[in-house]
């Protein structure tokens, strides 16, 4: 019994982390159909911010809480401002530039705080026991505010003046900017609030994984294949896409290991993508968001 | 074989490329001959991904998976067989069939450009972190150890069907050069073809191809694996020329530098990405001897900068402008012929000429 | 017209739901070789979408549409076309970034040998008058002329059934004269299906018009019938006045 609660919640774990690492780029794709290659820096930028904060003394949590969406949604507003808006409409440009973006970060911050980071902060919070069996007490932190944080998205485009105007924009970008809807400005919102997430996102992952340039490689392909099988719907998509992957992730990866339940991931993905083009909310589920 | 008449640029290119190889041991240290075979390999993927992107529309974000399997294929097939002749054979195939497979799927589930490129890119990243993991003496094929994060190292090239003849570096180079002059030649004469020139259609208007009763999934599938099968063969030499292949030829910036080799070089040009090719090497491996300046933060910069302003790439830009002057001066010519036999006319001069 | 020739192009119960929107229900529609039929209806009376299920470019939700007693509903465009089905479709769809003669080429290339397909391509852009811009891109044209060259790639497969949706989008004065005689001409040899807004243009071409309104079939008949009936003139020639 305890075994098998053990063994959901690590499952459980799989599954917020995927859709945490996700939701970013979600946000980005799904309101402005922009695929950001960069968002794995925007996630390690969010952990050099805690690291940094941390090491200056800064509360930890504040560092985490506060800082680290705060810092990469500014970063992503000037990157919006400075380089995206020129390209929107063409899709391939705008993915080849936040591709030299990605690499741009990365130099970077190799340049300021070389090629690999000796600090590391642990993560706060202590064990919890399971009857025999004991849970790091963060990874349930993460569950918890992983499910706190799609709310939150979930309430600010239902019920906000902000999530409305972007859902409509979204829909039909000419119609918005005839009924005086600033399309611009709205974009650069967008594109903010997900570098935000993004931030968050890292920022809660660097006491577990630690800093380096290089570590949005390790989330990128989680989170573009995640992004993709879910389809338009930012929230919708990416549950059920986690729920579906990550379960499938979890799964294989406790019987026969992590290597196998990347592929396993990897592999069901496409498989879904040849069966529903558009994704899980490109078939089904159509109306949500 | 009408093709072959009409490539007169390529004859000319090819025929330089054959003069350079066999100057190049006169003009060149034994030391960046040995290296040059690398660069070889990798010009080689390049144009792999010149075909594929440029000429059949294909975003492929992750051409360097098919140069990676190609590259762990050769080195697990002549470790196995004590000799390179079959390997290279059974590598360009592997390489082959990976993307018939995974080409399969994306075309046939008729995936968008967009969601194509990640999804191969994500392919390419996904092969990196599994091959990263095999370092155990578990992880073998047959007698060759895959070796993880070191990689393995990769038996030296022979001459065919004589495994006790093993080729010297400067060897290497001259076959390496006469493979890439050969893979230049077959994409010239390829894109020149039905099946190249409905390929190019399919790049401009997939829907109206269709249309014309043509299998796009097929055509697309058709050039995603030959391109595959030339990254493929790229691989081979790259990693004779290293004399090593580690799971970096599946890493995101190997997958960024091909991608900015086609960029930079052109898209729609053959020859561009080749030469971006060596001029980006030679500055990558210019910077990674100094310390001022991060190759990633050059890189980046540059594939923004061309992304925002010379989209088109150097080769293609050059030759617009060449033929933008001609095309004045032609008209030039012309109007001041049309003035001295009719004063006042000459109004509807160069009415499609103008348009750009 | 043919009396005795046999239907070579039917639907049967053919619907396409998008949601709840019925843009087009439990059509039956037939035709026969030979014919020239123009399909006329106001803006949204399902005549696009009905032609979109014809070319196989939409799946419909139900119903059949079979083309010389092969089932089609469903398949690929390139195999409704590959059966020598010629289509146009109703923004000009052409290759951009290729020249006119390569246009035309690549269309006749798909059922000739490149010798044979050379022949036709030239005999083509002589035909349409496209002589002086054969080597320009399709790109740089003006609308009515890539208008011209989709439609030399239409007859240069030399199809024996010909979908065209509104043709004559576009077209100054001039030019829709000419498309109309060339229509007539195509018509020598093939079965035409022509979607058209223009009742000027339909009452030039066609003898046997299908009036479409709401996702159905209201009426069929020669263009006078139908401008004679009070309830198709409410619906269309009223609403277009």
């Amino acid at each position: 019994m305890d075994l098998l609660v053990s063994i959901i919640l690590q499952i459980v774990y799989v599954i917020a982390n995927l859709a945490l690492i996700s939701l970013g780029l979600a946000i980005i794709f799904g309101m402005m159909r922009v695929i950001n290659l960069a968002h794995g820096e925007f996630l390690m930028l969010g952990g050099y911010t805690v690291v940094v904060a941390t090491n200056n003394g800064v509360n930890i949590w504040v560092a985490i809480l506060i800082l680290s969406p705060l810092v990469v949604g500014a970063i992503g507003v000037i990157v919006e401002r400075l380089l995206i808006r020129f390209l929107y409409g063409r899709m391939v440009d705008t993915l080849l530039a936040t591709w030299g973006l990605s690499l741009l970060f990365i130099g970077l911050i190799t340049s300021i705080f070389g090629a690999s980071t000796a600090t590391t902060i642990s993560p706060p919070l202590g064990v919890v026991t399971i009857g025999e069996y004991t849970s790091s007490g963060y990874e349930l932190f993460l569950i918890g505010i992983t499910i706190l944080l799609f709310v939150a998205v979930y309430l600010v485009l239902k019920l906000t003046t902000l999530g409305l105007v972007a859902r409509g924009t979204m829909q039909n970008a000419e119609m918005a900017s005839a009924l005086g809807v600033s399309t611009s400005r709205i974009y650069m919102l967008t594109f903010g609030l997900g570098a935000a997430v993004s931030g968050f996102a890292g920022g809660l992952l660097a006491p577990i994984t630690g800093v380096l340039p290089t570590i949005g490689t390790v989330y990128i392909a989680k989170a573009f294949i995640t992004v993709i099988s879910g389809g338009a719907a930012i929230l919708a998509g990416t549950t059920s896409a986690s729920i579906l992957l990550g379960g499938l992730n979890g799964i294989i990866s406790f019987v026969t290991g992590p290597t196998l339940g990347e592929v396993a991931l990897l592999l069901a993905a496409i498989i879904l993508l040849r069966i529903m083009p558009r994704g899980i909310t490109g078939s089904i589920f159509r109306k949500s968001i | 074989m009408r093709e072959l008449r009409e490539m007169k640029a390529t004859w000319i290119i090819a025929a330089l490329g054959v003069l350079f190889t066999f100057a190049a041991p006169s003009i060149l240290e034994l030391f960046t001959i040995i290296t040059l075979a690398q660069v070889i390999g990798l010009a080689i993927l390049a144009l792999s991904l010149a075909l594929v992107w440029g000429f059949g529309g294909i975003l492929c974000f992750g051409q360097t998976a098919f140069f990676g399997v190609g590259a762990y294929a050769y080195v697990i097939a002549a470790v196995n067989f004590g000799g390179s002749t079959w390997a290279v054979l059974i590598a360009v195939l592997v390489a082959a069939a990976f993307a018939a497979i995974l080409g399969y799927f994306v075309f046939y589930g008729r995936v968008s450009d967009v969601y194509l490129a990640v999804i191969t890119l994500t392919v390419t990243l996904i092969l990196f972190s599994l091959i990263r993991r095999t370092s155990g003496p578990e992880y073998k094929v047959g007698n060759a150890l895959l070796g993880g994060f070191n990689g393995a190292s990769a038996p030296p090239l022979n001459y065919p069907w004589d495994v006790s003849a093993f080729m010297f570096p400067e060897q290497v180079f001259y076959v390496a050069m006469i493979a890439l002059i050969l893979v230049y030649i077959f994409c010239s004469w390829l894109v020149r073809t039905h099946f190249g020139r409905v390929c190019v259609a399919i790049r401009e208007n997939e829907d109206r191809a269709e249309l014309l009763a043509y299998d796009t999934r097929l055509y697309k599938l058709g050039i995603f694996t030959i391109g595959a099968a030339i990254a493929g063969l790229g691989g081979i030499f790259f990693c004779i020329g290293v004399s090593r292949v580690t799971p970096d030829v599946f890493s995101l910036s190997q997958s960024a530098l091909t991608i900015i080799w086609v960029i930079v070089g052109g898209r729609g040009t053959l020859i561009g990405p080749i030469l971006a090719t060596f001029a980006l090497y030679y500055l990558t491996s210019t910077l990674g001897s100094q310390s001022v300046l991060n190759t990633n933060l050059v890189l980046g910069t540059i594939l923004i900068i061309f992304v925002l302003g010379v989209p088109k790439g150097v080769v293609p830009a050059v030759s617009d402008w060449i033929q933008s002057r001609r095309g004045r001066k032609a008209l030039r010519a012309r109007e001041r012929r049309l003035q001295r036999r009719r004063p006042s006319g000459g109004q509807n001069v160069g009415s499609t000429e103008g348009a750009e | 017209m043919k009396h005795k020739a046999h239907t070579v192009l039917e639907t049967r119960g053919l619907s396409m739901h998008f949601g709840g929107v019925h843009a087009v229900d439990r059509v039956d529609f037939s035709l026969r070789e030979n014919e020239l039929r123009c399909l006329i209806g106001p803006n949204g009376a399902g005549k696009s979408t009905f032609f979109k299920c014809l070319t196989g470019q939409l799946n419909p939700t139900a119903g059949d549409v079979v083309i010389r007693d092969i089932h089609v509903t469903g398949r690929e465009p390139h195999e409704v076309a590959g059966l020598g089905v010629g289509i146009k479709t109703q923004v000009p769809n052409v290759f951009d970034g290729l020249t006119a003669e390569e246009n035309i080429w690549t269309a006749a290339r798909r059922w000739h040998k490149a010798p044979r397909a050379q022949t036709l391509t030239s005999q083509i852009i002589e035909r349409l008058r496209l002589g002086d811009i054969r080597s320009t891109l399709v790109g740089n044209m003006a609308h009515g002329q890539r208008q011209w060259v989709e439609l030399g790639m239409v007859i240069v497969a030399e199809p024996w059934l010909v979908l065209l949706d509104e043709p004559t989008a576009g077209m100054t004065h001039e030019e829709t004269a000419r498309t109309s005689e060339l229509i007539k001409e195509i018509n020598q040899s093939a079965t035409i299906i022509v979607v058209e807004h223009d009742m000027q243009f339909v009452r030039s071409i066609s003898q046997h018009v299908t009036l479409f309104h709401e996702g159905a079939i209201m009426m069929e008949g020669t263009m006078d019938e139908i401008s004679s009936d009070p309830r198709a003139r409410e619906i269309y020639l009223g609403s277009q006045a």
